[in-house]
């Protein structure tokens, strides 16, 4: 498939709110899963040198 | 010399076995997914029927697939743990769970953003959709019901018991297609019968179902890391761990 231009790439032949509105909304919730466990993760590598600070 | 597999059921063999994995599996599923979105937009033809709205299937399939799948992998490890009382197992349940409702989710999603263009309603409460709902129901209820327990052993056992029963929904999901009329189209890749698509299609969509595999193996490969250090942070081998951090 070769698109004529850009602004084609972008209407996906009129559908393109159903195509983007999928691919938009698909990457936000990878995004978001991927956030929230890098930020648990720090939460808990912190609260854990903390606590073995506390005892060593 | 025998590798002895047993060794990784212990939470402390396997947490530098997750943390090192766990980016591998991500980066693949980078590439995995840049290479199958690639050919999707760029290389796979304009459908004759749907014209360009078919695109989203790269998206739609790969999440329905995994979906089903992942309460496959959770189920599985809910019954081990019943069955051998493994901790480990427990945790990868607990850890598969919501990466498998993001999936059902994008596919219930993807599904209406398709359904409208093709069929006209963004939602029909025919069999294939309706148990896809439930599906994310399943996976909502274990995560809660596992929540709402304080006790982590009950949590996983009481949470475990609800997976294994809602198990009978992956077929209903499956073939719900031929067993009921519906708006649904069959499962256009089969093993016993070639594939009812166009080869770049297929080839697409098979690349970004890979790409959707080894990211729901990176992520729960990163959630079971943070789960296995928040039970085990009394363990001896967590505060040297925190201690080596610090």
């Amino acid at each position: 498939m070769s698109w004529g231009s850009p602004q084609d790439f972008f209407a996906m032949g009129g559908y393109g709110w159903y195509v983007w509105g999928s691919y938009v909304v698909a990457t936000a919730c990878i995004v978001a899963e991927l956030w929230i466990l890098r930020r648990r993760g720090r939460t808990l590598r912190r609260a854990l040198s903390r606590k073995s600070g506390d005892r060593g | 010399m025998r590798l002895n597999l047993w060794r990784y059921a212990s939470p402390q063999t396997f947490y530098p076995v997750a943390d090192k994995l766990s980016p591998w599996f991500l980066g693949l599923a980078a590439v995995l997914a840049a290479i199958g979105l690639y050919i999707g937009f760029f290389v796979a033809p304009t459908d004759f029927q749907q014209g360009e709205s078919y695109r989203i299937i790269f998206l739609h399939v790969p999440a329905a697939w995994m979906s089903m799948f992942i309460y496959v992998v959770m189920a599985f490890w809910c019954a081990v743990g019943m069955a051998l009382n493994t901790r480990l197992s427990f945790m990868m349940a607990l850890a598969l769970a919501p990466t498998g409702a993001m999936f059902t989710f994008i596919a219930l999603w993807t599904g209406a953003l398709w359904g409208k263009p093709t069929w006209g309603t963004w939602w029909v409460w025919d069999a294939r959709l309706t148990s896809e709902l439930i599906l994310l129901f399943l996976y909502i209820g274990f995560l809660s019901l596992h929540a709402a327990i304080d006790d982590v052993r009950r949590a996983d056992r009481a949470a475990a018991l609800l997976a294994l029963i809602g198990a009978v929904n992956v077929p209903i999901i499956y073939f719900s297609v031929q067993w009921w009329s519906t708006l649904h189209q069959g499962a256009s890749v089969s093993l016993t019968r070639a594939p009812s698509m166009a080869a770049t299609m297929l080839v697409g969509m098979l690349i970004m179902s890979l790409a959707a595999w080894m990211y729901a193996i990176g992520a729960s490969l990163l959630r079971v890391r943070g789960i296995v250090l928040e039970r085990e942070s009394d363990a001896d081998w967590v505060q040297e761990l925190g201690k080596a951090a610090a």
